[in-house]
């Protein structure tokens, strides 16, 4: 059954709500990149929450209207303004009075989360309202989602991504560098809008089948993961997309077969696993990674003083530097170097001195720059460059191995 | 007193048009909150000259270059760019902000920096194409950098980020460069390079203009200073304006007379 739900045999509402979803988890992976490069992450959550109130009002607008009330467009434009005021609130609190972000989004996200609430609970009692469905909002379900329901989510979806691609450069450049964007001539305000407004865009299209409490966590959790396997922004934007759209995709899936399992916390599930694989396994900023590297750092370290303890003829005290040095075949148990060894220890020496001079010289600036005490000098500069500095040091000619 | 300021300042610039001048700030006033951080400054700076900004901490020498280039939205003011308006001649200007300005973790590479400087060029959706890419190692190259092209912008040392920002600023292909604080916390090879860099600049034709904290290279570095401490306090070439005198007015008590005693002062 899971295996069909993946690979979109569930029949054709279950597929299309899948393929909707996936849309939907590229563009916030994606939108949520500029967001987070931005530091504006948490901003999603209150634009979230305040999307609650705007479809109570849509809903009992569109029932005293003598409509159905359940149309999800009327409901995601209600929540899209109710969310685009939150927003303005939140920017309106930030630069005219003293409240900091946070606090303007904590402000604003309970007002308008505590507002909906309450007018959920009218519309509990209403004769209309009681079929209506409106909890799926909060926590997302695809029970009972129409074929335009999903087709609605998956334009918007595509919609809000094309606009990321086009407006890429203005946005990234922004989250790095708001001055030199504005000194250009960018308007960092109106972009930080688009940013805010992208944001709002996906949370608003994702409300049916995520829910308003858990989006966040679509436009957050993608890009944190995408920015342990890459230094590049397009880069990142890339892989916070497959990120998005991968969980999504998963999540929607195995939760058309589980009807009474909520679709939000399936996905944000989904999209945790890829998280936490990558907070271990990815290979430069990864905790395995870091780990590893610390431990190789310290076998250098041992090594190295040992090495340059054993060419002075200094007694070596530290017990692992020791065993290191005796294991590789250097020395004896008594802290004496063997002939490879003293071969070694020379060498380590003779790199001390290369270094020295490495560093004091301008032309060897990029060289210089990877200077850490340990790393081997043949590593970094070539023959030539290394017998031109033997040379200034004077003594014995070419490298010694 | 205003009055006062204003006759004294409008002296000596009847004889240049303002085409020539490649910026004219005028009347700039900017507050953080009630306190006036920059009032009524008026700047001119002079075609193909090398414009220290000098002044005590928190004088507003920053926050002068920030208003004149409209990113700290001023009191009151106008800027003229070789005597048109901001908006129309951004093009003909780079600015390098201070270091310390940007979070450094960022995920980008040395070289994605410098393509920044040719966004204008790029457009929305343009490709970068090879062109583009040789221009920016080209950059690179000016400042000494081009080893580093491919690095993560987090692994380079300060002098080192300074010099990619310069280099990103050249990409601009600008006629007046505007730094802010370029030498400051850099390592003594970045400053010989960057004042190179802007030296050369400078027999290009082009304009240069630096917020500046070093009082003992301002006479070596550059040919005019301006001084400013929330007012304007001078503004010359070095001979006229970097004169004990000024200082002392400028830096108040902050500067001992022994430290003015030191300084190369062209006038003394």
């Amino acid at each position: 059954m899971i295996r069909d739900a993946l690979l979109l045999q569930l029949g054709y509402n279950a597929t299309l709500v899948t393929i909707g979803a996936t849309f939907l988890g590229v563009a916030a992976g994606v939108t949520g990149t500029f967001l987070f490069l931005r530091k504006r992450a948490l901003v999603s959550d209150a634009i979230s929450h305040a999307t609650l109130p705007g479809v109570g009002l849509a809903f009992m607008l569109m029932v005293a209207l003598g409509g159905d009330g359940r149309s999800l467009p009327g409901l995601l434009l209600g929540s899209a303004i109710s969310a685009g005021i939150g927003l303005l609130c939140v920017s309106w609190l930030t630069r005219r009075t003293r409240l900091a972000e946070d606090a303007a989004i904590g402000a604003v996200l309970s007002v308008f989360f505590g507002f909906g609430i309450v007018l959920l609970t009218i519309i509990q009692t209403m004769s209309a309202g009681r079929a209506a469905g409106l909890e799926g909002f909060l926590l997302g379900s695809t029970a009972g989602m129409l074929r335009n329901d999903a087709l609605v989510i998956a334009v918007g979806g595509a919609l809000t991504l094309a606009l990321v691609v086009l407006l890429r450069r203005p946005m990234g450049l922004v989250a790095f560098d708001a001055e030199f964007a504005a000194a250009s001539g960018v308007n960092v305000q109106r972009i930080d809008l688009a940013i805010m407004g992208l944001a709002m865009a996906v949370t608003v299209v994702g409300l049916k089948i995520v829910g308003l409490i858990l989006i966040v966590a679509m436009l957050i959790i993608p890009p944190v993961t995408a920015r342990f396997w890459t230094d590049r922004t397009d880069h990142m934007a890339l892989i916070s997309g497959l990120c998005g759209g991968l969980s999504a995709w998963v999540g929607a899936a195995l939760s058309a077969t589980a009807p009474a399992l909520p679709t939000g916390p399936v996905i944000v599930l989904a999209s945790f696993a890829l998280f936490a694989v990558s907070l271990f396994f990815a290979p430069n900023r990864g905790v395995m990674a870091a780990v590893l590297r610390q431990l190789r750092f310290q076998r250098r370290v041992h090594m190295r003083q040992g090495l340059l303890a054993l060419a002075q003829s200094q007694p070596i005290y530290e017990r692992f530097t020791l065993k290191l040095l005796r294991r590789a075949g250097l020395a004896h148990a008594d802290g004496v170097a063997t002939t490879a060894g003293r071969a070694r220890a020379a060498k380590a020496l003779r790199d001390e001195k290369r270094w020295e001079l490495v560093r004091a010289d301008q032309a060897f600036e990029s060289a210089a720059a990877l200077y850490d005490g340990l790393r081997e000098i043949e590593t970094v500069l070539t023959q030539d460059q290394i017998a031109e500095i033997d040379q200034r040091i004077g003594g014995p000619k070419g490298a010694l191995v | 007193m205003t009055i006062e300021l204003i006759t004294e300042q409008g002296a000596s610039q009847i004889d240049l048009k303002p085409e020539d001048c490649p910026l004219m700030v005028r009347g700039m006033t900017v507050s953080y909150g009630q306190k006036p951080v920059v009032f009524s400054v008026d700047l001119t700076v002079h075609q193909e000259s090398m414009t220290a900004i000098i002044g005590p901490n928190g004088a507003g020498k920053s926050t002068l270059l920030k208003a004149a280039l409209g990113i700290v939205k001023p009191l009151a003011g106008r800027t003229f760019v070789y005597g048109n308006s901001l908006a129309k001649q951004r093009h003909r200007i780079a600015y390098v902000p201070q270091r310390a300005s940007v979070d450094w973790d960022f995920p980008t590479r040395v070289i994605d920096v410098v393509l920044m400087g040719l966004y204008r060029e790029l457009g929305l959706l343009g490709r970068v194409r090879k062109s583009h890419e040789a221009k920016a190692i080209a950059c690179l190259e000016r400042v000494g950098m081009v080893d580093f092209a491919d690095r993560q912008i987090g692994q380079l040392s300060g002098g080192q980020q300074q010099r990619v920002f310069l280099a990103r600023a050249l990409a601009q292909g600008a006629d007046l460069y505007l730094l802010d604080e370029p030498f400051a916390g850099v390592d003594a090879a970045t400053e010989k390079a960057i004042i190179n860099v802007l030296k050369g600049l400078k027999a290009e034709g082009k304009t240069v203009v630096a917020v500046h904290h070093d009082l003992t290279t301002v006479a070596e570095y550059f040919d005019r200073v301006f001084m400013i401490n929330t007012r304007k306090i001078a503004e010359g070439s070095v001979e006229e304006a970097f004169t004990s005198e000024n200082l002392s007015k400028a830096y108040g008590g902050r500067l001992a007379t022994g430290q003015i005693d030191q300084l190369d002062l062209a006038a003394v």
